[in-house]
């Protein structure tokens, strides 16, 4: 087939300056001085990564990615971080004591995974069998839907409970009865009769006759 | 094309750098809630490729359960924040010790 081999190239092309651009701005995230910078970096690393899955032809994911991660979940980050009021380089202390260890913890890390991703190749065939791409008319969101709403139906709902749990256990930590706060109580309104609010006395005339 | 490899890799070295990143933001738990974030999306990664490296969508349906979760976690992550910014004025994980654990 003519103009795969361009078409192959591009994509890696893409896959590999995308993935330098995540790695940088997960790099970022780690180490900015100001935690606004560190939340702007993770959204550009979300919406590279967002990139990246269309790349591996998960398109649904990828625009939940952006819509619920930098839509939502980021600009809670970027809320609370404005919100409150943080002595930056009182966080930053120790920052320089501990970087050694993470930098090797982290080295570890890459090298054991390399290790295995390629001394192992972890049982697949990575080399020959070329994952071909979806056929035309091919949908990643209903292909999805079918088997979230079959085979997944009731961890679906279980997800859709564990949001419901969150929303409640976010609003009811974070709510306070203000002080001094004057409402209305309606349903003491309502009940209300004629004779807690109005006395009728009897009494003498004070004038004199 | 895209080797199953390198997105491996990615993902490796992304999760090595939130792992740093917890340990170099040892004191700031807004920065340490990030990290995990990171975390989770490296996971991600690994799923994501090997649905597709084996044609087998569901990979993808745990990425969106992964997802599902790390939204609540955050959502809960950052109420918990608030409070405690309320009670203490800080959020330096090295001054919550009052549990002596």
């Amino acid at each position: 087939m003519p103009g795969i081999g361009k078409r192959m190239t591009l994509t890696s092309i893409l896959f590999y300056a995308f993935s330098a651009v995540l790695v940088v701005a997960a790099l970022g995230v780690i180490t900015a001085r100001n935690p606004v910078h560190a939340a702007l970096f993770l959204v550009l690393a979300f919406v590279n990564s967002a990139v990246l899955w269309l790349l591996m032809e998960a398109e649904f994911l990828a625009i939940v990615l952006v819509l619920v991660y930098v839509g939502a979940v980021m600009v809670l980050f970027l809320f609370v971080v404005m919100m409150l009021d943080i002595n930056v380089a009182q966080m930053r202390e120790g920052f320089t004591r501990y970087a050694p260890l993470g930098i090797i913890v982290a080295l570890l890390v890459v090298i054991e995974i390399a290790s295995v991703v390629w001394v192992k190749r972890l049982g697949v065939d990575t080399t020959t069998a070329v994952p071909a791409a979806a056929p035309e008319g091919y949908s990643n969101t209903q292909a999805l839907g079918e088997l979230l709403y079959t085979h997944y139906l009731y961890p679906f709902e279980l997800a859709a409970m564990l949001l419901l749990l969150a929303i409640i256990a976010a609003i009811s930590l974070t709510m306070r009865k203000r002080r001094g706060f004057k409402q209305q109580d309606v349903a003491a309104q309502v009940a209300v009769r004629p004779q807690d609010r109005i006395r009728i006395v009897k009494m003498a005339p004070e004038k004199d006759a | 094309m895209i080797q199953l490899e390198f997105v491996l890799l990615l993902a490796g070295l992304l999760f090595a750098l939130s792992v740093a990143g917890i340990f170099l933001n040892r004191k700031n738990m807004i920065l340490l809630l990030m990290c995990i974030e990171l975390m989770l999306l490296a996971v991600n990664f690994n799923f994501i490729a090997f649905a597709r490296q084996l044609g087998d969508l569901n990979g993808q349906v745990y990425v969106f359960f992964i997802m599902t979760v790390a939204a609540a976690e955050a959502a809960i992550g950052l109420a918990i924040l608030v409070v405690l910014f309320r009670g203490k004025k800080s959020i330096n994980v090295e001054q919550l010790n009052e549990m002596k654990g």
